[in-house]
C-alpha cells in the first residue's frame, strides 16, 4: 500500500512515543500516506490503522476531524488561501477571488486538466505575510499580490 | 527578518544572519548557560519555580495565567512518568509570533522546556506544531537533533543525572487543538475534542499523567528569566505584568509583523513601530489579543498599555498578543460575519451549545451583511451569545461570542444600517482598497 520510504517515516514517528503508545503517531502516518498518494482513500486509512493496531474507524475519526487531510481526489497542486479577518484586511479575500478569476473555478473545485484545486484556508499562523497561499500543506507562500500569483501558477503549470 | 522591530528585546535580540536559529549561534549569544548553571548548580526545583514566579511571567498563548503558579501545581516528587507538553499550535487569527520565534530561536523554546521538565520532574516533553507551518516543523526537528547531540537532550544531559527528551507533535489544521486538553487527545492520536476539567493536566495528563501545558513564547522565555533573575525580568515589564512580549501586528498598517516591546508601552508606540496607518488612513478599531478578544474602538485603544492589566480594564484582553488593526475602510459587520464563519468552522462539535449556536451566530451575521437581516437580529445575536457563554467544557465558545458581543456593542449603528438599507456604510470599492491588494502600498 505504501513505499517503504514511507514506511521508514512512519516508523522514524511511531519512535516518538511510547511503547504502549502507537496510536499517537497516526495524524503524521496519514499526513504521510496522503502525501504519497495525493489524498486519504478508505482503504489508504484502514492500512495505517492497521499498521499502527488501531481501529480503522479511530483513523477515519482522525482523517474526517482535521481539515489538511483531503478524504477526495484534489489536484496535483491544492492551493489553500487564508481568507480570515487579518488576512482579509490586507487582500486574502482579494487574492482569493483573484485565483478564481485566474483558475476559471470556484473554492473546493479542481481544473479541468486536474492540475489544480483551490481551497479557502483558515488561520495559518501567518497574518503579517498576507496575502498567505499555502501548496499541498506542505509549502507556505508569503505576500501574494497579484504579480506573486502568476508567478506560482506559471510555475506549476 | 521577521521580527520587524524591538524596545529593550530579549526573545529577538542578536537574531540576525541566516543561521541565528542554529545551536552555535544561540550559544554564542549566552544560549544554554541557563540550563548548565541549574544543571552544575544542582539548584533545587522549587527555586527554580520560585525564580519563575518572581518574574511574575504569565502565561503568553492568551490566558496570561502565572506561570510559575501553573508550575507549581504538578506533583514533581510523585514517581512515574511526568510529561511537559509546548503549545506552538498558533491558530488564533491574528497569532503568528510563536512562528517566528520557533524559526529564528527554536533553541530558546528546547532550553526552556528542559527547564521546565527539571523543575517539574518530567522526562518527556511534546512541542505540538500548527500544522500549517511545515517549514518551520522541519526545523525545530533540525534544532532537536543539533541539541540532541550536543548532550543537551537524552540521557545524563551535561553530564548530570538529569534525563530528559522532547519530540516534535505536527498537527493538522484544527484550531481546537489549540485548547491544551484537545490538543493532549491529538497528541494520543485522536479527535481533538476538549475533556472536562477537573481534572486538571496536572494530575490526569498525557497517557493520564501529571502534563504542564505552556505556550512557546512561555517556554522561549524561561532562559532569560532564570539569567536575569527573576525581579530584574519583572522590571523589564510592568507590575503585575513580567518582562517584554511579542505582539502580532496585522491588517491596516504599513508594517505588519511581530514586534517585541515591554509590556506596558503605550499602544500608539506599537503602533508607530508598525509603520503607522496604511495610507495614512484613519483608524477604526482594533482587536487587540487575538479574534477572540473583545474588539475596542479607536478612542479606547489609543489610550491603552499593551499588558494584560490595561486592557483588561479597558474591556478586551491581551490574549495571545495579536494586535489586528482596521481603519475606517472596514466594514464591522462584514469584518464580523468572517470570524463567525471561522468559529463555527472550527467549533468541534462535543457541545450543543456551541456547535448549534456558532451555526446561529453566523447565519444571522451572514444575513445582515447581506442584506435580509431583520430588527429583531441584534437582540437575536445577543441571546444566543449568553446561551452559549459558560454553558461549554472549553472556551470556544465563549470565544465565538466575545466578538459578537463586542462589535455590536460598539458598532450597533453600522449593524442597524445594514439591516435598515440593506447595504453598507462602507462602499464595497472602498472597502477593497483598503486591502491594499492591487496597489501593493506596502
Amino acid at each position: 500500500m505504501l513505499t517503504s520510504e514511507s514506511l521508514k517515516r512512519i516508523d522514524r514517528e511511531i519512535a516518538k512515543y511510547p511503547v504502549d503508545q502507537k496510536q499517537s503517531a497516526v495524524m503524521a502516518s496519514l499526513a504521510i500516506a496522503q502525501e504519497e498518494q495525493g489524498w486519504l482513500s478508505s482503504d489508504a486509512i484502514e492500512f495505517v490503522a492497521n499498521y499502527l493496531g488501531m481501529a480503522p474507524i479511530a483513523a477515519y475519526e482522525v482523517a474526517s476531524f482535521y481539515n489538511m487531510y483531503d478524504l477526495k481526489p484534489v489536484g496535483k497542486y491544492k492551493l489553500s488561501v487564508c481568507t480570515n479577518l487579518p488576512c482579509m484586511l490586507s487582500g486574502g479575500v482579494d487574492a482569493g477571488e483573484y485565483l478564481k478569476k485566474k483558475l476559471g473555478i470556484d473554492y473546493n473545485e479542481t481544473t479541468a486538466d486536474g492540475l489544480i484545486t483551490l481551497k479557502e484556508g483558515e488561520c495559518m499562523g501567518a497574518c503579517g505575510d498576507a496575502p498567505v497561499v499555502i501548496v499541498n500543506n506542505r509549502r507556505m507562500c508569503s505576500w501574494m499580490n497579484p504579480e506573486q500569483i502568476d508567478k506560482l501558477l506559471a510555475e506549476l503549470k | 527578518m521577521a521580527i520587524l522591530g524591538a524596545i529593550n528585546p530579549m526573545l529577538s535580540l542578536g537574531l540576525d544572519g541566516d543561521n541565528a536559529w542554529r545551536l552555535a549561534d544561540y550559544v554564542n549569544r549566552g544560549g544554554y548557560s541557563a540550563l548548565r548553571r541549574i544543571l552544575e548548580g544542582k539548584i533545587a526545583q522549587g527555586d527554580v519555580i520560585n525564580e519563575v514566579k518572581k518574574s511574575v511571567l504569565r502565561g503568553r498563548g492568551g490566558a496570561g495565567f502565572p506561570t510559575g503558579l501553573k508550575w507549581s501545581f504538578m506533583p514533581r516528587s510523585f514517581p512515574g512518568d511526568k510529561y511537559v507538553v509546548c503549545n506552538s499550535d498558533e491558530g488564533e487569527p491574528g497569532t503568528f509570533k510563536d512562528r517566528d520565534i520557533l524559526r529564528y530561536n527554536p533553541h530558546a523554546v528546547i532550553e526552556g522546556m528542559i527547564i521546565a521538565g527539571y523543575a517539574m520532574g518530567a522526562s518527556r516533553g511534546y512541542n505540538y506544531i500548527h500544522g500549517e507551518v511545515w517549514e518551520v516543523y522541519q526545523r525545530f526537528e533540525e534544532a532537536l537533533a543539533e541539541a540532541r547531540s550536543a548532550c543537551m537532550l537524552g540521557n545524563n544531559i551535561l553530564n548530570s543525572d538529569f534525563d530528559f527528551d522532547l519530540f516534535a507533535h505536527h498537527g493538522y489544521g484544527a484550531y481546537i487543538c489549540g485548547e491544551e486538553t484537545a490538543l493532549l487527545e491529538s497528541i494520543e492520536g485522536k479527535k481533538g475534542q476538549p475533556r472536562f476539567k477537573p481534572p486538571f493536566p496536572a494530575s490526569f495528563g498525557l497517557y493520564g499523567k501529571p502534563t504542564t501545558i505552556n505556550n512557546t513564547e512561555t517556554f522561549a522565555s524561561i532562559p532569560y528569566i532564570i539569567n536575569l533573575g527573576g525581579e530584574a525580568y519583572l522590571e523589564a515589564g510592568k507590575a503585575n505584568n513580567g518582562g517584554t512580549k511579542l505582539f502580532s501586528v496585522s491588517g491596516h498598517v504599513n508594517r505588519p509583523g511581530n514586534y517585541e516591546i515591554p509590556l506596558g508601552t503605550p499602544f500608539a508606540t506599537l503602533l508607530d513601530m508598525a509603520g503607522g496607518m496604511r495610507g495614512g488612513r484613519k483608524l477604526k478599531a482594533c482587536i487587540p489579543g487575538g479574534s477572540s478578544a473583545p474588539v475596542l474602538p479607536a478612542a479606547a485603544i489609543m489610550d491603552c498599555t499593551m499588558d494584560y492589566d490595561s486592557i483588561s480594564k479597558a474591556g478586551s484582553m491581551l490574549g495571545s498578543g495579536a494586535v489586528i488593526v482596521m481603519d475606517e475602510t472596514t466594514c464591522m459587520v462584514r469584518a464580523l460575519e468572517r470570524l463567525a464563519f471561522f468559529y463555527f468552522e472550527e467549533s468541534c462539535g462535543q457541545c450543543t451549545p456551541c456547535r448549534e449556536g456558532t451555526n446561529w451566530l453566523y447565519k444571522v451575521i451572514h444575513r445582515i451583511e447581506n442584506g435580509k437581516g431583520r430588527q429583531e437580529d441584534l437582540d437575536l445575536l445577543g441571546s444566543v451569545t449568553t446561551n452559549i457563554m459558560g454553558r461549554t467544557i472549553c472556551a470556544l465558545g465563549d470565544a465565538a461570542s466575545m466578538p459578537v458581543q463586542s462589535f455590536v456593542k460598539h458598532f450597533r449603528d453600522e449593524f442597524a444600517y445594514h439591516i435598515e438599507h440593506k447595504k453598507c456604510l462602507v462602499p464595497v470599492d472602498v472597502q477593497r482598497a483598503g486591502s491594499g491588494f492591487f496597489t501593493a502600498t506596502i
